[in-house]
């Protein structure tokens, strides 16, 4: 009992710390990937190429001063960062991040907790991040926050249909909620027929995986959906009155969040920590999820570095008019053969 | 529908030529020099802070014909005449004024004995207000020179009209 309890608290510890590193690096990464995009050199002067950026912008953000408006809700103000934070971190309590194996004689599993409704928990939690950003626009009492908020909410509602819907293919095919036995089937050989490739739910769902893609980007507030925070016309958006510590909650949580859709993603479509030669060496599966991870990170970075932001009636029509029924669509064909 | 078959389009035609623009750019090398790092070399013509010419003797060019001062547009150049000992006229004080200086070059232009140029040196900037006050002793080039010139002199050789009796 006490060992489990250890173990468990040692997984937390590290997966919270990796998390928060991988946030602090994903800025790094996106200001570097997008400079370079732009033939520029992006962060180079704080420790080798730049690689001290994020600890010095830490620093920076913790020894700012706090500037409270006038005109707040003291309380909904203090509680909307951590409210658009926490959920973003406790996603990763259901996300497999690499194989089972021993660990001095013991079983050592890589899942915090293997939840047998894990794919509904991830939804249900990325979807709570939203009222962070709702009550972080009311409370703030600017104009530019309450647009931010309510073009926020609309929008991820919205998208939240086609995200969903969106996996409900997967789903069928798997049937399981569970994210450890859906990379488990994507370990078998592809439709189980073809045995040089792995059964990955992107080859049986080509559809499923790009509009989960474009959801996951307009769920997670990124370019080009970007509308909360259209630098040109709202300042910044729900955060334009926080500062200090408090806008920087935001700011990781919008890249634990973009990291938790990529984990997610990676989970569900691209077979999770599976990978070559992981008989031999089991810990490879954790550099395996890593690098699937990474490949989604970059490819969120990409887009922002292409694509302009959309005009909000676009995403608005965008969202309800084709994500929608192709996302419809996608679940009743998947049925449809399933069913055959 | 249209729509939809509009999006689609652009998903699978449009946007991957998108991406692959983004991803040529981010193979290229950064255009940017880091400045106070590396310096990128001026061009033979720039126009930057004065300097004063002397002959390969070590004898100052400047004779202080007041040619400069009359060229100058924003009458920035101050001189006050004095002659040596051999009767030769040479610039007691010559001052310029680089707060008011607008780099145009005509004083170069004007000079008949290519005494004063416009240099590559940009980074002069002070919280001193007096140190843009540019006295000789500051704009004369060291006598044995440090560094080649930058600009070609004709004269190679001072010009003597007459001498003056003693």
């Amino acid at each position: 009992m006490l060992e489990m309890i250890l173990f468990a608290s040692i997984k937390v510890v590290v997966v919270v710390a990796a998390v928060l590193t991988g946030c602090a690096y994903s800025t790094l990464l996106e200001r570097k990937v997008v400079g370079h995009m732009q033939h520029r050199m992006g962060p180079n002067t704080a420790g080798p190429y730049g690689l001290l950026t994020p600890l010095a912008d830490g620093l920076k953000l913790i020894f700012k001063e706090e500037i409270k408006p006038a005109n707040i809700e003291p309380i909904t103000y203090m509680l909307a960062p951590m409210i658009s934070f926490v959920p973003a971190i406790l996603t990763f309590a259901v996300i497999p991040f690499g194989k089972d194996n021993t660990f001095f004689g013991h079983d050592f599993t890589l899942v915090l907790s293997d939840l047998n409704v894990g794919v509904l928990f991830v939804f249900a939690v990325t979807s709570l991040g939203i009222y962070g950003i709702v009550l972080a626009g009311w409370s703030s009492g600017s104009k530019y926050s309450i647009m931010g908020a309510v073009r926020s909410s609309a929008q991820m509602i919205s998208y939240e249909v086609g995200y969903g819907l969106s996996i409900v293919g997967v789903l069928i095919i798997a049937n399981t909620l569970s994210l450890r036995e859906l990379v488990e089937l994507q370990m078998l050989p592809l439709w189980g027929t073809v045995s040089f490739l792995p059964n990955w739910f992107i080859f049986s769902q080509p559809l499923g995986f790009i509009l989960f893609l474009t959801c996951a980007i307009a769920e997670t507030n990124r370019a080009p959906f970007d509308m909360p925070e259209a630098e040109s016309e709202l300042v910044a958006g729900y955060h334009t009155e926080y500062s200090s510590m408090k806008f920087s909650m935001f700011f990781i949580a919008e890249y634990a969040n973009m990291i938790a859709v990529s984990a997610v993603g990676a989970t569900i479509f691209l077979g999770g920590w599976h990978g070559p030669f992981l008989d031999t060496m089991p810990m490879l599966s954790v550099l395996y999820f890593v690098l699937k991870v990474f490949c989604f990170m970059f490819f969120y970075i990409w887009l922002r570095a292409t694509f302009p932001r959309f005009r909000y009636d676009q995403l608005m029509a965008f969202g309800w008019k084709v994500l929608f029924p192709l996302a419809l669509l996608n679940t009743i064909v998947t049925a449809f053969f399933v069913i055959l | 529908m249209n729509e939809i078959v509009r999006a689609i389009g652009n998903v699978f035609l449009k946007m991957p030529k998108g991406f692959v623009v983004t991803l040529r750019h981010f193979f290229k090398k950064p255009v940017t020099i880091e400045y106070p790092k590396k310096k990128k070399p001026m061009a033979p013509r720039y126009k930057g802070r004065h300097y004063l010419e002397r002959y390969d003797d070590g004898t100052e060019r400047c004779v202080c014909c007041g040619l400069c001062a009359a060229a100058c547009p924003s009458d920035c150049i101050y001189m006050e005449p004095e002659e040596n000992e051999k009767g030769e006229r040479f610039a007691k004080v010559y001052e310029i004024n680089q707060i008011r200086c607008i780099y145009c070059g005509f004083c170069e232009e004007a000079c008949p004995e290519e005494a004063i140029f416009l240099g590559h040196e940009y980074e002069f900037s002070s919280p001193d207000l007096n140190s843009f006050i540019m006295t000789k002793d500051k704009m004369l080039v060291a006598h044995p020179r440090k560094e080649n010139p930058f600009k070609k002199l004709i004269r190679k050789a001072r010009k003597v009209y007459g001498t003056v009796d003693k």
